[in-house]
């Protein structure tokens, strides 16, 4: 029969096919398949296998690995298979390999060879074959063999091949775009092909070179316009409508280049007016694909120069959507007015309900999607409400990816927008909850710079009211069983510099939390430096304030198992510990002022204060000093001053040391790998010895402490993987161990008080309802309200000023709308004469071709039917013989599903067969196949093979469109 | 790219076609396959047919048993692809006669065929039903 006759098909094949169509489950399917690959290992390899029999077995192979095993041991004989003489066997073949294998697989190199071959074939389905293998199996080395081949076939005389030149080229381009280079300029020879199939499918290539390189095809604007309009003026072969609209896969595309061409440029973009505003118009409102080719128009016009008709027709159309009663349009609504509010900021409020109605849908995606809208709308005003909302989401979601991209978003908002630094710290603290482990470690530091810093103002309880909060919300938040551990090193460096700061919280429940975190999170070790370290800065302040130090004994332990760890830098952190409580109060504070650690330090490279001692030396007779650049080859400098130079290595002082191979990466070498590292891993007593000199010293920078605990801190550093980004834990370190010359106050900074901040909370509690919640998302438009950006507080205020959404969503208004010159007639209605007058040449061979090919058509019809007649007494006869069986059969097919709105557009919801099991052929019947007979003998065959709809899975008969 | 893959899966989610665009082992599209069609088989018929997924879509529609799954990029036009899939069960309609998941079984090859035919590198390059069954018509006179 017709689609059946040719495709042989043996009662193993039948019976597979059926066995695994009536699997109830995963583990029976997996049953079947491993005894399939069982037979076909041992029959595949058997010799003298008929060709039509080894086309089965491969098919049997595509089943094995599309049903998730292995068929590899298979994979040779598909190979084999292209080198048939058959077609179809040949394409079969070539079918498989393609399903198998990999375009790196060892086993392509064997049918390159075929390729080639095949390329040069008389046959031109033959040549369409090879050319699909082409374009998945050719990599970047293999490119060259067929390049030449390639390249000749775009000048073929059938369409097809020129078709699938294009493409195999375009293949080429997209794996490897310098082996094509000096080619690309066929593809615009191709854009002008006679054939609109040759054509539509050069859009491809086009578009991706476009999307690189706008300015090398301006010229083409002209070339893309009168192709749409031809489209649209239904000037391409009848074949090509699909839902009576004129190639409609076509013109999205076109939309989507001129899209890309039109972004930016006015001259560009006025030529395209009057064809968008054309489909504007033209379009099928009542159909899916009509409605796709619009919303395609909407992001055209939402990236072209913008012009008010068009942008009136966009906001109607997605209107439209947002009303519609179908999620797909909605969802779609949604998208095109996250893309027109760039242009257009007012639209969104126009919606206002619509929007709260799909972010409180319960589709996912549509939820989704308003929640990209809404990050796009997020200005000060809202951001609030828009954050909360994002981070309810972002908890109960469960999908990895989606809590990253959300959490970045929320993050991203609050950095730019927060209203003020306590909500910031309160979001940052959830988002941290919640996601932790999935935002980036700068969001953690800028965390803490901020509450460091405080509001920059000149409001020291404001400043400090920010930090208990915090410190009473982490030492609340600690009782939960597992935190991210980037929220934990948040939360232990706060608690270090401020724990105590306000005599809440005593120094021992704080040190108790400290070694609590330490304890439960003893695989961490950057974990326990951050405790540690927060825990010296307790023990500090503590002395400081001239308060004893009981050490806990939990801490001691912690403190005893640190000083042997295998990690040096815990190793040191636990020594410098010890060290600092060994000291007096004075010498303490020097090391470790309180509240200190945004504060800058000062490095005396000049050693100034070294002045007098080099005075007395001098005059005791002691050399002078030869700078460097006199000398050569001096060695006589202490490694450690050595050191501390390389660190200053700004300076002119350097030494032969410095010059050896590398010597930088040496010096950044972790502790553990340095030769000369003796006074990089301390010991206690001469670091202890170390520390009193430095107290003798208060008011200088002792540069031996200095420079060996920022030396020691850049190996942390590169240890931890850490980029040279300055984060607010490597200052505080270093602060810990020098003196701080500027021992100042915070920056003051005039800002806004708190009362604006408990103002703007109050919408967040009662937008319970849509209205208010609307209100709260979409208010800020109206009320043109000028929020400064209060994100500005802190120290990103340069960086995000320019943000302030409000400044440029007034600049782009005052773009979007200019003059309504144009009276309507000029932008929507073209003129049929200049329409006419436009239309170049390129039409003719259209309008020819649209004759051959329906004359093509009707000829391979009239064929297939021949065809069909001559082959079909086997299962005609099969039919006769079971003809009698309809009539219970036919009871199965009598429950049309209808189930797709959409599909109602295309053919009528027919009855399939009336229950006595005659087929009745479907009023609206576009020319199928040789319906409704062949459904019979369909029916009839597997009937004759025993599958029949009373058996498990009635749903195999049910047809797809019915 | 475009389109990264094109999947006809039933209700039980058996696979009963897969075409990748871009490589995946047999493990990560077995991974994929039981991923993306749990999300799309819990979803109700009033829900949109478009899902997201890791960094793409999967725009689906349902025929009576069968699903057939389209995963996209992020700036393809969802409609379009909905309308896509459509278009392939009318041209594949057209050559059985009321296609149903059975045809698809049996004829898996004519089914990719077809497919090869629409879809080139995950780009849409046929849409007419004459040009895409020729070749398949033809090959069914010569054997």
């Amino acid at each position: 029969m017709g689609s059946h006759g040719g495709f042989y098909q043996s009662k193993e094949f039948l019976d597979l096919v059926k066995s695994i169509g009536e699997c109830r489950s995963k583990a029976e399917e997996d049953r079947i398949v491993l005894n399939e690959i069982e037979t076909l290992k041992r029959r595949i390899s058997e010799p003298d296998i008929p060709k039509r029999k080894m086309k089965e077995y491969i098919i049997r192979l595509v089943y094995v690995e599309m049903l998730g095993h292995d068929a590899s041991f298979g994979y040779i004989h598909a190979v084999k298979m292209t080198h048939d003489d058959n077609l179809l066997v040949k394409r079969t073949g070539y079918l498989a390999v393609t399903l198998f294998l990999n375009e790196d697989h060892d086993l392509i190199i064997l049918i390159v060879n075929t390729i080639q071959k095949d390329l040069k074939s008389d046959n031109y389905l033959v040549v369409c074959a090879a050319l699909n293998a082409v374009c998945r199996l050719i990599n970047e080395e293999t490119i060259p063999a067929v390049l030449p081949q390639v390249v000749e076939l775009l000048g073929h005389s059938k369409e097809a091949v020129r078709k699938k030149a294009v493409m195999a080229l375009h293949r080429f381009y997209q794996r490897s775009p310098s082996s094509v280079s000096h080619l690309v300029s066929n593809f615009r020879k191709k854009l002008c092909d006679n054939d609109p199939g040759v054509m539509g499918a050069t859009l491809c290539p086009l578009f991706d070179l476009i999307t690189i390189d706008v300015n090398s095809y301006k010229d083409l604007v002209s070339s893309f316009v009168s192709i749409l309009k031809q489209v649209t003026e239904r000037r391409l072969p009848k074949t090509y409508d699909y839902h009576q609209m004129p190639a409609p896969f076509i013109q999205v595309k076109l939309l989507k280049i001129l899209a890309l061409l039109g972004s930016g440029d006015k001259h560009a973009s006025e030529s395209m007016y009057t064809v968008v505003g054309d489909l504007f118009r033209k379009c099928d409102s009542s159909s899916n694909i009509g409605n796709a080719v619009l919303y395609e128009c909407i992001c055209c016009v939402s990236c072209i120069y913008p012009n008010p008709k068009l942008l009136e027709a966009a906001t109607d159309v997605i209107s439209r959507f947002l009303k519609s009663d179908s999620h797909n349009l909605k969802y779609m609504g949604i998208d095109a007015l996250g893309r027109l509010i760039k242009t257009n900021p007012e639209i969104a409020e126009q919606h206002q309900l619509a929007v709260i109605d799909c972010l409180e849908d319960s589709d996912d995606t549509l939820k989704r999607k308003t929640f990209e809208l809404l990050y796009k709308m997020t200005k000060s005003s809202n951001v609030e409400v828009i954050v909360d909302r994002m981070i309810d989401y972002m908890i109960s979601i469960n999908d990895n990816h989606f809590k990253t991209e959300i959490a970045s978003r929320c993050v991203e908002l609050a950095e730019q927008f927060a209203p003020s630094n306590q909500w910031f710290i309160q979001t940052m603290n959830k988002v941290f909850e919640h996601a932790g482990d999935r935002v980036n470690i700068k969001v953690a530091h800028n965390l803490m710079r901020l509450i460091a810093e405080g509001f920059g103002e000149d409001d020291d309880t404001a400043d400090s009211q920010l930090r208990s909060s915090a410190v009473e919300s982490y030492l609340h938040i600690l009782s939960e069983p597992k935190l991210p551990s980037v929220f934990l090193q948040v939360i232990c460096w706060v608690l270090g510099e401020y724990g105590t700061a306000d005599g809440k919280f005593s120094a021992s429940y704080i040190t108790g939390k400290l070694c609590d975190i330490a304890e439960a999170y003893s695989n961490d070790e950057t974990m326990k430096a951050y405790a540690v370290t927060a825990l010296m800065k307790v023990y500090a302040f503590e002395m400081v304030a001239g308060r004893r130090v009981d050490m806990l004994p939990e801490c001691q332990s912690l403190i005893e198992e640190l000083l042997v760890s295998h990690s040096t830098d815990l190793q040191q952190r636990a020594y410098e510990l010890q060290a600092v409580i060994g000291l007096d109060a004075h010498a303490v504070e020097c090391i470790m002022p309180s509240d200190a650690s945004c504060e800058d330090i000062e490095v005396d490279k000049g050693l100034s204060f070294l002045n007098t001692y080099v005075q007395e030396s001098l005059a005791k007779g002691a050399q002078p000093y030869i700078p460097e650049s006199e000398r050569s080859g001096m060695l006589n400098v202490s490694s450690s001053q050595n050191q501390y130079h390389h660190e200053a290595s700004t300076h002119g002082l350097r030494f032969e040391a410095y010059e050896l191979p590398k010597p930088v990466v040496q010096s950044r070498i972790p502790p553990t790998a340095l030769a000369s590292s003796s006074e990089l891993v301390p010991v206690p007593e001469p670091l202890y010895s170390r520390e009193s000199q430095q107290v003798a010293s208060v008011t200088s920078v002792s540069d031996a402490g200095s420079s060996e605990l920022k030396l020691r801190l850049d190996g942390v550093q590169k240890k931890w993987g850490r980029p040279t980004y300055p984060s607010p834990i490597t200052t505080t370190t270093s602060n810990t161990t020098t003196q701080n010359t500027t021992n100042g106050v915070t920056q003051v900074d005039n800002l806004k008080t708190r009362d604006t901040y408990d103002s703007r909370k109050t919408p967040v509690e009662v937008c319970s309802e849509k209205q208010k919640l609307a209100a709260s998302l979409f208010g800020g438009t109206s009320k043109t309200e000028k929020r400064p950006s209060s994100g500005g507080h802190r120290i990103s205020k340069t960086a995000y000023a320019s943000k302030s959404s409000d400044d440029i969503s007034s600049v782009k208004a005052a773009l979007v709308q200019p003059p309504p010159v144009q009276p309507p007639p000029d932008l929507l209605d073209l003129g049929e004469s200049t329409a006419t007058s436009s239309a170049p040449p390129v039409v003719d061979p259209f309008k020819q071709l649209e004759g051959l090919l329906d004359s093509a058509q009707d000829n391979s019809a009239v064929n297939y039917g021949a065809t069909a007649a001559a082959k079909g007494p086997d299962i005609m006869s099969l039919y006769a013989e079971t003809a009698a069986g309809m009539e219970t059969s036919g009871i199965a097919y009598s429950t049309p599903t209808n189930r797709d709105d959409l599909l109602s557009g295309l053919s009528n919801p027919s009855t399939r067969s009336v229950p006595g099991g005659t087929t009745v052929t479907q009023p609206v019947q576009f020319s199928k196949g040789p319906n409704p007979k062949d459904s019979l003998e369909k029916d009839a065959m597997v009937r004759q093979m025993g599958v029949n709809p009373s058996s498990q899975n009635p749903n195999l008969f049910k047809d797809l469109l019915g | 790219m475009g389109i990264r893959f094109v999947l006809m899966v039933n209700k039980q989610g058996q696979t009963r076609l897969a075409q990748y665009y871009e490589w995946l082992t047999l493990e990560e599209r077995r991974a994929l396959e039981g991923e993306i069609v749990r999300k799309c088989l819990a979803r109700t018929e009033q829900q949109c047919s478009f899902v997201e997924h890791r960094n793409y879509k999967i725009v689906y529609r349902r025929y009576a048993s069968l699903f057939f799954l389209v995963g996209v990029d992020n700036d393809e036009n969802e409609l379009a692809i909905l309308e896509f899939i459509h278009l392939l069960v009318e041209t594949m309609d057209r050559h059985f006669g009321n296609v149903c998941e059975l045809d698809i079984m049996f004829h898996l090859e004519k089914a990719h065929f077809m497919l090869e035919e629409m879809v080139m590198n995950g780009c849409i390059v046929e849409t007419s039903k004459a040009n895409i069954l020729a070749p398949i018509q033809l090959m069914d006179k010569t054997s």
